[in-house]
């Protein structure tokens, strides 16, 4: 999962070495189901709500929470996937190729949709992805949940839905896995 | 030519790199490259069924069409897929250009570069005009070639290969165990060049049916088998592609009439009821109905020829991406 985060954080590449568990597989499992009823309770129940997991590391959360929100509100929502990489800014800038094709099978115009990915920190993702959801038509809202929000934004864009906030060194990085979640560094 | 090849366009090559890249043969690829173009190819089917079909990529970039020969899917085809990049476009054809006044290509190159582009893409009747450009652009531009002679057609066969792991591969780019025969004029065929180091890089087994006097002089060397009669072929294959028998290009006469090779090597209604169950038919255009190819064989359900058409704009999209975009060789 943190593979997409190493390339997107300079010097992009090296093999990542954690440092500090900071959630157990417990504590995602339990986030997960706290945000669910946040999902339902903020939307009023979850007709007309998506949820679209960006690649790689929001595809996984976004099928749990999917399972969550059906065990919650007793109909599962509409899923898909999003590879952001060709609306990305940073073309040109750093090697950038699409990791997997995207899946969104429904018609977004006029629902809501809630983007979800493991870890939140400069917003530059976010900002493409809803770039690239805007050519798929016009929601009638767009929603954010993360697991870890990392701080260190450098664009006017804030989560719905956190996992944990977690206060980071810009250098850190955080890996969101099948064990949890970690916080580390970078070795090149 | 190793270091020309984009299936080095991989992420973690480094960046910064000021060095361009370019697509001249299928060769340049080898299998990786074009395991990684068919791959990446999925990725912009998608974008193209989307609401808006185009993606930023190429924001700011300019792709150049330089076009010597006429050409209608593959000039429409490349700049449609530029322009789902959003790269603006250029076109150049030689029947409106000062090529009348007696331009060289060196100096039509070289103006159409000091204007600032990013991508070329050269088709020419003689072959090795793309890579003579790309020598003359040095690392500046992506040269891509679009078709040089009877030499290559490298997107052609990428799009081919696409449109064959569509319909018959699922989702596996291993073509071992297929069987295809490409029928007609080889001897003049940049695109047959180009399928056959691509499908057999693929792990395919090519045969090529032609009457002899529309074969190179030499195959030595080619990944292929040779039939002299398509009857002998046709109920075999799982993939038969026919090629345009090329007038234009025939100094003298090859065969004895057209009449008398629509009889012996034309996709005839009644050799296409003896393919095998699940065999596709293709055509790389412009057909010659009622030559190489009957009308009811080009427009049944086994054929696939406006799929290639459709998948090339996809393909061409990964190339550009892959050459301009992706990241490996911009400053």
């Amino acid at each position: 999962m943190a593979e997409r985060e190493r390339r997107t954080t300079p010097p992009y590449g090296g093999v990542f070495v954690p440092r500090t568990r900071v959630m157990s597989a417990e504590d995602v499992r339990r986030a997960l189901w706290r945000m669910a009823h946040e999902i339902a309770e903020r939307n009023h129940g979850i007709d007309d709500v998506a949820l679209v997991g960006l690649q790689t590391g929001g595809v996984e959360l976004a099928r749990r929470l999917a399972v969550n929100l059906e065990e919650v509100d007793g109909e599962a929502p509409a899923l898909g996937t999003l590879d952001v990489a060709l609306h990305r800014d940073d073309i040109g800038v750093r090697p950038v190729l699409p990791e997997a094709v995207t899946d969104i099978s429904f018609d977004v115009d006029g629902i809501t949709v809630v983007l979800v990915d493991d870890v939140l920190f400069t917003g530059r993702t976010i900002r493409a992805a809803l770039d690239a959801l805007h050519h798929y038509g016009r929601p009638r809202a767009v929603q954010l949940a993360v697991m870890i929000d990392r701080g260190h934004r450098e664009l006017p864009i804030r989560p719905d839905f956190v996992g944990k906030n977690l206060p980071t060194r810009r250098d850190e990085v955080v890996d969101v896995n099948d064990e949890g979640v970690d916080l580390g560094e970078l070795i090149k | 030519m190793t270091d020309a090849s984009v299936a080095q366009a991989s992420p973690g090559t480094g960046h910064g790199h000021a060095e361009h890249r370019h697509l001249l043969s299928v060769q340049d690829l080898g299998r990786s490259g074009i395991e990684e173009i068919l791959r990446l190819t999925d990725t912009f089917v998608e974008v193209s069924s989307r609401a808006i079909p185009k993606a930023p990529a190429l924001r700011g970039k300019t792709v150049v069409s330089l076009f010597y020969e006429d050409s209608t899917r593959t000039r429409l085809s490349f700049e449609t897929a530029a322009k789902r990049l959003s790269a603006d476009t250029m076109t150049f054809s030689v029947g409106t250009s000062s090529v009348k006044k007696g331009e060289s290509v060196r100096d039509t190159v070289e103006t159409i570069d000091a204007m600032g582009i990013d991508a070329v893409v050269v088709r020419h009747g003689s072959a090795g005009v793309p890579w003579q450009v790309a020598q003359w652009l040095g690392g500046r531009v992506s040269v891509i070639n679009g078709g040089d002679g009877w030499h290559e057609h490298p997107t052609q066969a990428l799009l081919d290969c696409y449109t064959i792991r569509e319909h018959l591969g699922g989702n596996d780019t291993d073509f071992t165990g297929l069987r295809i025969a490409i029928v007609g004029d080889i001897k003049h065929s940049r695109v047959a060049r180009s399928d056959v180091l691509a499908y057999s890089a693929l792990g395919a087994e090519v045969t090529l049916v032609a009457p002899p006097t529309l074969l190179p002089p030499s195959l030595v060397g080619w990944p292929v088998r040779v039939s002299h009669d398509l009857d002998d072929v046709l109920g075999e294959v799982d993939v038969v592609g026919l090629l345009r028998m090329q007038q234009e290009r025939m100094g003298e006469a090859l065969v004895p009439s057209l009449r008398e090779y629509t009889h012996r090597y034309g996709l005839t209604a009644g050799r296409l009821g003896r393919l095998a169950d699940k065999a596709i038919v293709m055509h790389p255009g412009p057909m010659n109905r009622g030559v190489e190819i009957s009308a009811e064989a080009a427009t049944s359900a086994r054929s696939v020829i406006l799929d290639q058409v459709r998948n090339g704009v996809a393909v061409r999209m990964a190339v550009l991406y892959l050459l301009v975009g992706s990241g490996v060789s911009l400053t």
